[in-house]
């Protein structure tokens, strides 16, 4: 099946979308439950949000997994946009993302982007100089001189997974290179941010949580031998030394720290590596867009954007209300948690024009909700950027045709937006 | 008219406004010139709050989707960060 957010014309596809808004269109509202996220491996819930956003903007949605329960969906861009710039309502403290685990359980990771001001404030601040510009500038060369080396070795005229030989292997690369992390174990990186992102209970195939947490404990031994090396010697600028030097880090407990590595693994990895698969399938799907881009390669900076927001990697931030308050005509309730969900604001029309099309050199392309918004804005938003950036000059330096082969298989998750598998070929 | 709205309005490169004006992404961090200081008005609470995460913060630093244009404003002055370059 064709992926159905993506805009396809072929009445194979056209038949297949209408199949599944008609599903969806026949069930009670009570019944949507965009979290469920057999319909992120299916790419269906795009349906869900489109009918949300049109009946029920705010909607209380149900799950059946124990943990996630209850929640309130926001659906349109300015609602999202509310909930994220008012941190004094909408709390982090409880987690950022649905599912709740009994008071003390080891598995509610303590981490920065899980914070209320001004602890959230201070933790945030050891690490924002990762992405100062002189840092960025650094960077430059070396993203480029590994994309030139990676392309440069992949196989030609014959199938190949995209996700693990391009996306994987550049976005690790460069989370070790913002750690510090020897380059030969890099692969750990991707590893365990597999790891913290996998929950049995949406996703059977899931290491079970005593697994997870022994394998978590391991990064844990293996990141604390990297900290105890460098918090003796003088100041660096990589992450590890930024926290073991930082005021309001250097303090942390082991699960303070792991819940810190545990975010900067996620959100250096995770996202940009599915925004490298998805820009390609997006390509792939559009042609025309494709065409656009090889005749004026100067779109790549605004078709960056839009790949950003066309892709999601990261479908909702959760918070939880403070007090009792009011959204969208909507009694939203003390404790009560809430699901920004980005997928759908980013493909709400009455903040995006045509948003379900993807068009590289549209108008405002950075209004898009992929990197939040509000004091938990993505720290590294400048840097995914220019990985995209350099990837996709390099790409259209190089290969003239590069052909999606196969269905891409889905991420089994409502969080992480993402691909295991795209097979490709490069054809010359 | 807002300093941010009047810099994206006219293409100025550097400001780039990615949430729209809502004081939510610290796009539009200027350094107003000394002179202006006074005139420019001082920071919102959700101006401070979005001020402490960029990475180049300096005394004279706004972000301009928080300044209003007047009469009083014609001819400042202001600078951008390297980050924005």
């Amino acid at each position: 099946m064709k992926p159905a957010i993506t805009a396809v014309n072929t009445p194979e596809s056209t038949t297949q979308i209408a199949a599944a808004r008609a599903r969806v269109a026949a069930l009670d509202l009570s019944q949507l439950n965009p979290a469920d996220p057999q319909g992120f491996v299916d790419d269906t819930v795009g349906y869900v949000f489109e009918r949300l956003r049109h009946e029920d903007p705010v909607h209380r949605s149900h799950s059946p997994v124990p943990g996630i329960d209850s929640y309130w969906s926001i659906t349109r861009y300015q609602d999202i946009m509310q909930v994220d710039t008012r941190p004094d309502i909408y709390s982090s403290e409880s987690g950022i993302t649905l599912m709740d685990f009994p008071p003390g359980d080891d598995q509610q990771l303590k981490m920065f982007i899980a914070m209320d001001p001004p602890k959230h404030d201070e933790q945030r601040r050891a690490v924002n100089p990762i992405v100062a510009p002189a840092n960025l500038k650094n960077w430059h060369d070396l993203i480029r001189e590994r994309t030139c080396r990676v392309l440069d070795t992949l196989p030609r005229n014959e199938t190949f997974d995209w996700v693990d030989k391009v996306s994987i292997e550049l976005t690790t690369y460069m989370l070790a290179t913002l750690f510090d992390f020897p380059l030969d174990d890099r692969r750990l990186l991707t590893y365990w941010s597999d790891i913290s992102t996998a929950n049995k209970l949406t996703n059977p195939d899931a290491p079970e949580p005593e697994v997870r947490m022994a394998e978590l404990r391991k990064m844990l031994s293996y990141f604390t031998r990297l900290w105890n090396e460098r918090v003796n010697v003088a100041p660096r600028s990589d992450l590890v030394s930024m926290l073991a030097h930082g005021p309001a880090t250097r303090n942390m407990g082991p699960l303070e720290y792991m819940g810190n590595l545990v975010l900067l693994i996620v959100g250096g990895n995770d996202t940009t590596r599915n925004s490298m698969t998805g820009g390609l399938l997006a390509l792939d799907n559009n042609p025309q867009e494709m065409a656009k881009l090889r005749a004026n390669p100067t779109l790549i900076e605004s078709m960056v954007s839009e790949i950003i927001r066309w892709q999601t990697p990261l479908a909702y931030m959760r918070r939880t209300a403070l007090a009792d308050t009011e959204l969208g005509g909507k009694q939203i309730g003390k404790d009560d948690k809430l699901a920004m969900w980005y997928l759908s604001g980013n493909r709400d029309e009455s903040a995006i024009a045509e948003p379900d099309r993807f068009i590289i050199d549209r108008a405002k392309p950075r209004q898009h909700l992929s990197f939040g918004f509000g004091i938990h804005r993505c720290v590294g938003n400048r840097l995914a950027e220019l990985q995209l950036k350099i990837l996709w000059e390099e790409i259209l330096r190089r290969f003239e045709v590069i052909e999606v082969m196969g269905e891409p298989i889905r991420v089994r998750s409502s969080f992480v937006r993402g691909f295991s598998k795209l097979p490709v070929r490069i054809r010359c | 008219m807002t300093l941010m709205r009047a810099a994206t309005d006219n293409r100025v490169p550097g400001i780039d406004g990615d949430c729209g004006g809502n004081c939510a992404c610290a796009t539009c961090h200027v350094y107003v010139d000394a002179a202006w200081s006074d005139r420019a008005g001082v920071r919102t609470a959700s101006e401070r709050e979005m001020l402490n995460m960029v990475p180049e913060l300096k005394d004279n630093s706004r972000l301009a989707c928080q300044v209003t244009l007047d009469d009083n404003l014609n001819g400042m002055v202001v600078a951008l960060p390297e980050s924005q370059h």
